[in-house]
């Protein structure tokens, strides 16, 4: 037997109080195997023990909210008898250790956690974070791991068979040393067959089905926990490796198998593997599980209880089923090749116990492990502020055009999204770039459902509470410039290390500021996933709340992003918006042409911005939009430059009528502003009117090259083609 | 007619295939699982795109030995239509059903596109809708779709006019821009491009649609 030391228990980032807690639960010391099992599941990432607190503040009610926090995804109702699963999951440490398997098991696990709710996965999204690629110093490496990031997503994804239609990818020197790759997953099912995470029925079998448990990703959950250091690259075993094929035959299974009926509950093993299976759902249904080790299928021989308890094996599920049908069971799973076996039963004493060889190796209570995990209410006092106003240089709009369209954060992501099949399933509707919120159709329903993912790392570094609110402000202005009502969203929420006042002042800000846009705009939160200890020798990233939004449309052909014709009148929907010298330092001029960061977010009216929303999708019901675009990274100037990269190459003359200095007027990121272009004028200006706002006609379309004045001033004038080659040739030079 | 849709462990264009035959072209459609030994009454095949056994080893390499095959070769045999769609094209050349080899992208990248299909041939099942010359507009989604045979093979093809699509822009450095041929006796086909993904307009495309469109033509005439 190994002795329970101080040191033993520090190795599993337990600290004193913690261990005390377990001796108080299990009246006795902890043998060694429950001591591992305590500290996966009351690690950071399973347990949630510094955010948990504060994430009861966010909104997770609301009409359609089928299920809310607490499963292994939300759940949504989307009329007609059908409802959708979805959630945002981060593999970031992984991936840094090892890009490619990283963020496929990353994938991989947020598939499962859909299709565990009965749902067939129809979309991923993906929002990624890297360091610069041109840095002398470590651009290599970024460069390394974006390809294989990317090519781990796309291996997983294509060969699942689920299309990988959107998101966003920055770029930024805090994230050198730690990238982030947050996988969002939807999936779509009946209403009446929706499967939960639950337990029940006393001496219903416990089923193990998959794959085999071998020693990969052992302290995978704890691993994520901590911060990096020069010996990380040691925890490489830790991550585990996928097999996207036993995935697609575990999916297929699966529903099959719940549609036998003989199945009460079910769930996959991800983070903490069997551990976490086995209390959560004997836990959720107030239950106790049996299981003996000896009957669980594996990989390697001489493994430990505490081996095989810690496994974070891929491609494993975890069910329970109804006593006397379990072979209405194995036959599905038999067709499908997989290995399915009786591992154990459903008790009524409340307790997980392992048995090995028939010896009793732990036996803990399963609430107390799952859900009374310490919480804390870690110290926060000021997030860090950024610089002073630097001096400006005055850039001409003329040569910082192409400039910003070539940088890392605007170009053109065909290089990525061209790796990743969007299209299998034959739903997507707009492919990536041409929309700015994917749209699938729901065959099954006749309508259609579109999807966002953002965030600001530098916005939120300025201000967590307004950057979290401009990122769900955004999310729901891409939903809303496809004609979408957003309905629900889902989170990620990267920071750094939460024991640190000042990372955790961010954290609760932007939580704070995420539950106060998510209530105003009627989308609650019915599911995410919190990410800390985002840190490299002592350096944290920006604090990185990704929101992941949903909403529904008719389906129907998309309004996208490039202009159709020429002589149409374009629209600002919000106007030309405000800035100064303050609002000015978190966009991307600041980042790309002053290369500094300072001041503030630009300024967000939440109440204006939901008019902008509803007037834009007004204008998109009744028809009157040929083009929609929001604007966002590089303002203006950058929305116009987009709009003209269509097939037809039709661009814009542009005359603002504004005091702004031009690189401002240009390229300032004010929120809640949509280019649009229409032939019909004088309805979309009614349209604005009835909901007061600004929605000046700041050009025509035209059949040649891009002009934007100031008044009577020329700002800067291009040839499309120029542009285009600038913004579609940038990251394919600087992956090279 | 009957559309008979293959279904491999790690098939995931199936259900595409399925909707195509079915909602768009408004026939009736059946799927075959791997190890059934006959294709029932079915007037066409097709083995749809995915990841047969995951590809392991070789594309289409361990699908060639499933039971179901034995029953698609035999139908071929006997005239039946064969239409391998991407990894059923893979599928096809591994058993040797047609000719040449896929092997891995120049680029060594997965690549998911629209590209410009040439028709080569209308002398054909899966042609016959179409008109020589046309262009299709039809994406492709693989990471081994680059054509290659050797030049007797080649040869073979141009003078039997067996290639049924040369790309316009090769996107994979496909041999000859090859994108579709088709077997001697003119039955079985394979094709990387997904024409069943461009059966709707509302997917940006319904192009593809004359394939099955062509397929129908054929059934229906003989």
């Amino acid at each position: 037997m190994t002795a329970i030391t101080p040191e033993l228990i520090a190795q599993h980032q337990l600290t004193s109080t913690e261990y005390r807690k377990i001796v108080d639960i299990l009246g006795r010391e902890p043998n060694y195997t429950e001591l591992g099992i305590f500290s996966v599941m009351w690690s950071e990432h399973c347990s949630y023990k510094s955010s948990r607190l504060h994430l009861k503040k966010l909104p997770t009610r609301g009409r359609l909210v089928v299920q809310g926090p607490g499963e292994n995804a939300g759940v949504i109702d989307i009329g007609g008898g059908y409802v959708i699963a979805f959630k945002i999951e981060s593999h970031n440490h992984p991936s840094f250790i090892e890009p490619f398997q990283g963020a496929a098991t990353g994938v991989g696990g947020i598939l499962r956690d859909i299709f565990t709710m009965g749902a067939r996965p129809i979309a991923v999204l993906d929002s990624l974070r890297f360091g610069r690629l041109d840095d002398p110093k470590t651009g290599a490496r970024n460069r390394r791991i974006l390809g294989g990031v990317v090519a781990g997503i796309a291996h997983y994804g294509n060969c699942f068979g689920v299309p990988t239609i959107g998101g966003e990818c920055l770029f930024e020197p805090c994230y050198d040393g730690n990238p982030l790759v947050n996988v969002f997953a939807l999936g779509v099912c009946k209403k009446e067959e929706v499967f939960y995470a639950r337990a029940a029925g006393i001496g219903n079998p416990v089923i193990y089905v998959g794959a085999r448990t071998g020693r990969d990703g052992i302290h995978g959950a704890s691993m994520a926990s901590a911060e990096f250091t020069e010996e990380s690259k040691q925890k490489r075993p830790n991550v585990q490796v996928g097999d996207p094929f036993m995935e697609k035959l575990l999916l297929e299974a699966c529903l099959e198998a719940m549609h036998t009926g003989a199945i009460v509950g079910i769930q996959d093993m991800g983070a903490a593997g069997l551990t976490c299976s086995t209390c959560e759902m004997g836990s959720r249904g107030a239950v106790g599980i049996e299981i003996e080790l000896d009957r669980v299928p594996q990989r390697e021989t001489g493994m430990t209880p505490y081996e095989i308890m810690l496994s974070e094996s891929q491609e494993r599920m975890l069910l329970v089923a109804d006593k006397g049908r379990e072979e209405e069971v194995f036959r599905v799973f038999r067709k499908w090749g997989l290995e399915a076996v009786e591992i154990g039963l459903v008790t009524d004493d409340g307790k997980l116990r392992v048995r090995h060889h028939g010896q009793v190796v732990a036996e803990i209570p399963n609430r107390e492990l799952a859900d009374e995990a310490p919480l804390y209410d870690r110290p926060h006092t000021q997030p860090p502020r950024a610089g002073l106003i630097p001096d400006l240089p005055s850039a001409k709009v003329q040569r910082t055009l192409p400039a910003l369209l070539a940088a890392p954060d605007i170009c053109s992501k065909r290089w990525i999204w061209e790796q990743y099949d969007y299209q299998v399933r034959t739903n997507t509707l707009a492919c990536p770039e041409r929309t700015d919120a994917a749209i699938l159709r729901i065959k099954e329903t006749g309508t259609s459902i579109a999807m966002s993912l953002d965030g600001n790392g530098r916005y939120c570094y300025l201000s967590p509470r307004e950057g979290a609110k401009l990122a769900v402000a955004e999310s729901c202005r891409n939903l809303s410039t496809v004609g979408a009502r957003p309905v629900a969203a889902t989170n990620c929420l990267n920071f750094g290390n939460p024991e640190r006042p000042e990372i955790m002042a961010q954290l609760v800000a932007a939580i704070e500021g995420m539950a106060e846009a998510c209530a105003f705009f009627d989308t609650p939160i019915t599911g995410g996933n919190v990410s800390l200890y985002n840190e490299t020798l002592g350096e944290g990233v920006y604090p990185t709340p990704v929101m992941g939004m949903v909403g529904t449309l008719k389906t129907g052909e998309p309004v996208t992003i490039p202009f159709k014709n020429a002589n149409r009148s374009v629209i600002l929907l919000g106007g030309i918006g405000d800035c100064d010298d303050t609002r000015f330092g978190g966009t991307q001029y600041a980042k790309e042409i002053v290369g500094e960061l300072w001041g503030l977010p630009p300024a967000l009216d939440l109440e204006y911005e939901q008019r902008v929303q509803f007037a834009m999708r007004k204008i998109i019901a009744e028809g009157l939009a040929e083009s929609a675009h929001d604007l966002s990274d590089g303002g203006l100037a950058v929305a116009v430059a987009e709009c003209s990269f269509g097939p037809a190459e039709i661009g814009a003359l542009i005359e603002l009528n504004s005091d702004l200095r031009p690189e401002m007027l240009a390229f300032h990121e004010g929120p809640s502003r949509i280019l649009i272009s229409t032939e019909f004028p004088r309805k979309v200006a009614a349209i604005a009117e009835k909901y007061e706002i600004e929605a000046p006609v700041v050009g025509v379309t035209i059949s040649k090259g891009i002009e934007i004045r100031q008044r009577t001033i020329t700002l800067g004038a291009w040839e499309i083609a120029a542009l285009r080659t600038a913004y579609q040739q940038a990251l394919e030079s600087h992956v090279r | 007619m009957k559309f008979g849709v293959i279904v491999f462990p790690g098939s995931n264009c199936d259900h595409d295939a399925f909707y195509a035959v079915t909602s768009n072209l408004g026939q009736k459609a059946e799927f075959i699982w791997h190890d059934s030994n006959s294709l029932g009454d079915c007037d066409a095949v097709i083995l749809p795109g995915g990841f047969a056994y995951g590809d392991y080893l070789r594309c289409g390499a361990i699908a060639k030995f499933s039971p179901v095959m034995r029953a698609v070769r035999k139908f071929a045999g006997e005239g039946g239509l064969v239409l391998g769609i991407c990894n059923g094209f893979q599928v096809l050349v591994e058993d040797g059903l047609l000719p040449g080899a896929l092997i891995r992208n120049r680029g060594l990248k997965f690549i998911c596109r629209e590209v410009r299909l040439r028709v080569e041939t209308t002398n054909s099942p899966f042609t016959n809708a179409a008109s020589k010359g046309q262009i299709l507009r039809i994406p492709i989604a693989h990471g081994e779709g680059c054509y290659f045979a050797d030049n007797r093979t080649l040869a073979e093809l141009d003078e039997e006019d067996r290639v049924l699509f040369r790309y316009a822009g090769n996107p994979n450095g496909s041999v000859n821009d090859i994108a579709g041929i088709l077997s001697r006796e003119r039955n079985v086909m394979g094709m990387m491009p997904h024409p069943e993904r461009a059966s709707d307009a509302l997917m940006g495309s319904s192009d593809g649609l004359s394939v099955f469109q062509s397929v129908l033509h054929a059934v229906v005439k003989a």
